[in-house]
């Protein structure tokens, strides 16, 4: 059994890990290019979302490299995200290509189903103690690969030499991926301080700060979202995400079990503006654009990828909430059309018009 | 006192439910006018560009009842089947609209979901009654006459009949076509460009999801590995499977809203099933700019290779 499966973030790495220890040979999925892109438009139907797309296209360049198992995650709805792999697994079985599906459903409606397709995963004897090593050993590497990319975020729009920032997180991702052990990982996240540490940067430096909400995917995946947190960063803007890995998990692993749905707070935010939980991350991207407005930032932005429905709910409301909480908002929404170069224009000018915004705020205080 | 009902989405549904609910508590129910291209441009207008057709034309003709009426009646529905509930957009439906469109009347947004048990209609029923009458008894006939009329409308469809259009299936022709879709696209004449009237004037007998019964729908529940998140959409789908198995179909036409969401699932689902099934399989993907005569031609090319491969055969 090859298994492979989608490629997030720096969580490629965390799964191999996890999988390997598991007793499984592994096919690591290549990162996402063009050619994934090309792949997956060729194949997936028109209006499918950016991250059905990519996701396809990873998985015929997974499995044309030999993998003959994909695991991935399900959901319950009402977004579409559920039943991807469903379609997945149809379209690329009338492609030609023979393989085994496994789909990993939320616990909280399918626990015993669940159970049954970890069971799957799992390919080699282990005790109990030796399968939580392993999951805390996962975990930790999740949560340094997380705080690393925090750190990035706040010395990026500091740095005094363009892009080092960027070199030293690139080195540093490597250097995670390296470790074997919990141990190892308590020495690399001393060197990951001490060399963000290093980098030079500059002193009474206000940047300017900007919250991004969105669709899990392309929020996390920065080929899905063209490095939008690199080009801020370059720009001289301090960037917060609503969304991190181990959040992510967090929140639909495990309170999902106790039918828990979404953060609480991010909620309650949300309540006078959207009402209706419905599917995918609205909700939370109206939340979070409001606790973003109240903990002083000066813009929010929203991405989506084309023809996502509860993004598209949310777009509908975010205008009316930029109105009352007074915070700028710019959406965008992503395809595989979306060029570099356009987007940092638009970029640069959402970040020209917060700063006359906050120069004339401080006028009008002074 | 008047409350309005816009005639888009759930309209081509619930419409006589929602009439007679209100007429029997005395209220008068004022309905937006058909859909024309101003109703649309203005749906246009107040809608973010990536929202489906429907959903805009719902917001145009939220639009057009302004200065008409008291109230309008934009219900969320979340579900009402105990398997799926409906498309985001319907669940956001009463928030999109509330902040999309300016000078609003009050809205009655009465949230209905099945899940909660088995009197949540009649529940929501009781609270939209009392802001108009205090008489329990009045609220409890006017929620059982709703209900009739709801059962007599689907009857109507059952039997063949479209009321929407005012047409009926014809019975006896040698092309039998199964036009699948939503019922706020296939049955809105000025969104679907008179599909349903085009097909019957080449002279074809078209069956859609709503002639089906509930039961044959349900009998097909099992052939998909993953039962679909949506009411509307497991309609579509399951109508698909029973008209293969059941109805010596010649063709499939599915009609399609541009950016549909839960759609893209749907027609690939049917694309992939009826190339296994070697059925003529069709999509028409309509939209804000779709021409009248390039559709004309697509069906009559569609139904006149039918027919030639009916001869052939």
């Amino acid at each position: 059994m090859k298994i492979t499966y989608p490629y997030v973030g720096n969580s490629h790495i965390v799964i191999k890990n996890l999988l390997e220890r598991f007793g499984n040979e592994v096919v690591v999925p290549p990162k996402p290019s063009k050619r994934t892109l090309s792949y997956g438009t060729q194949f997936a139907p028109e209006f499918a979302c950016v991250p059905f797309k990519i996701l396809l296209g990873t998985y015929i360049e997974a499995l044309e490299m030999g993998a003959d198992t994909i695991v991935s995650t399900g959901g319950v709805g009402p977004c579409r995200a559920g039943l991807y792999t469903t379609l997945q697994e149809e379209i690329l079985k009338d492609l030609g290509y023979d393989f085994q599906m496994i789909t990993l459903e939320p616990p909280g409606h399918y626990l015993k189903d669940l159970i049954a397709q970890i069971k799957k995963l799992i390919n080699r004897k282990m005790s109990i103690r030796e399968f939580w090593s392993i999951i805390r050993f996962v975990w930790e590497q999740l949560k340094l690969f997380d705080e690393t990319e925090l750190m990035s975020f706040k010395i990026r729009p500091l740095e005094i030499k363009k892009g080092e920032t960027t070199r030293v997180y690139r080195e540093m991702v490597d250097l995670i991926a390296s470790a074997q052990t919990v141990k190892e990982l308590r020495e690399i996240r001393h060197e990951v301080n001490k060399r963000f540490e290093n980098i030079e940067i500059k002193e009474n430096y206000d940047p300017i700060k900007v919250g991004i909400v969105g669709e899990v995917y392309v929020v996390l995946e920065p080929f899905a979202n063209l490095e939008i947190e690199e080009t801020l960063g370059e720009l001289g803007v301090y960037v917060e995400r609503s969304m991190f890995l181990t959040h992510y998990t967090i929140n639909n692993a495990v309170t999902d079990l106790f039918h828990i749905k979404g953060e609480k707070n991010v909620k309650k935010a949300a309540v006078p503006y959207f009402n209706e939980m419905c599917g995918g991350h609205g909700r939370e991207s109206v939340g979070h654009t409001i606790l973003y407005a109240k903990k002083g930032f000066d813009g929010v932005i929203h991405l989506s990828p084309f023809t996502c429905i509860p993004e598209i709910v949310a777009k509908s409301i975010l205008p009316a909430v930029s109105k009352d909480y007074n915070i700028s908002v710019l959406s965008i929404s992503l395809d595989e059309q979306t060029g570099k170069a356009g987007l940092r224009t638009r970029l640069e000018a959402f970040v020209d018009l917060l700063d006359k915004k906050r120069q004339k705020f401080k006028e009008r205080m002074a | 006192m008047k409350v309005g009902i816009p005639r888009a989405l759930f309209y081509y549904s619930f419409y006589p439910m929602f009439k007679t609910f209100f007429e029997k508590l005395g209220v008068k129910t004022v309905v937006s006018s058909p859909t024309t291209k101003k109703v649309l441009d203005n749906g246009i207008k107040d809608t973010v560009t990536d929202a489906c057709v429907p959903v805009k034309l719902y917001h145009g003709h939220v639009a057009d009842l302004i200065g008409k009426v008291d109230f309008v009646f934009v219900p969320r529905l979340v579900c009402i089947d105990n398997e799926a509930t409906f498309c985001p957009k319907f669940l956001g439906l009463p928030d999109m609209v509330t902040y999309s469109i300016d000078n609003l009347p009050p809205l009655i947004t009465p949230r209905i979901d099945f899940r909660n048990g088995r009197l949540e209609l009649l529940k929501v029923c009781y609270s939209i009654g009392r802001m108009f009458t205090k008489n329990v008894v009045k609220i409890f006939k006017a929620y059982q006459e709703s209900i009739k009329s709801l059962k007599n409308y689907e009857q109507e469809f059952l039997e063949g009949k479209i009321p929407p259009l005012n047409i009926k299936k014809r019975l006896n022709s040698d092309i039998n076509l199964g036009a699948l879709g939503y019922p706020y696209m296939l049955y809105d004449q000025y969104l679907s460009l008179n599909l349903l009237k085009k097909l019957f004037d080449l002279g074809v007998s078209v069956t859609t999801p709503e002639m089906i019964s509930r039961e044959d729908k349900l009998k097909q529940a099992g052939k998909l590995k993953k039962t679909l998140f949506w009411h509307y959409s497991n309609g579509v789908i399951r109508t698909a499977f029973h008209m293969f198995e059941n109805c010596n179909i010649d063709g499939i036409i599915h009609v399609t809203a541009f950016g549909c969401g839960p759609d893209f699932i749907v027609d690939k689902l049917l694309e992939l099933e009826a190339k296994k099934r070697s059925v003529p399989f069709l999509t028409i993907t309509l939209d804000e700019q779709t021409g009248e005569e390039g559709l004309k031609t697509r069906l009559e090319a569609f139904v006149d290779m039918l027919r030639l491969r009916r001869r052939l055969a």
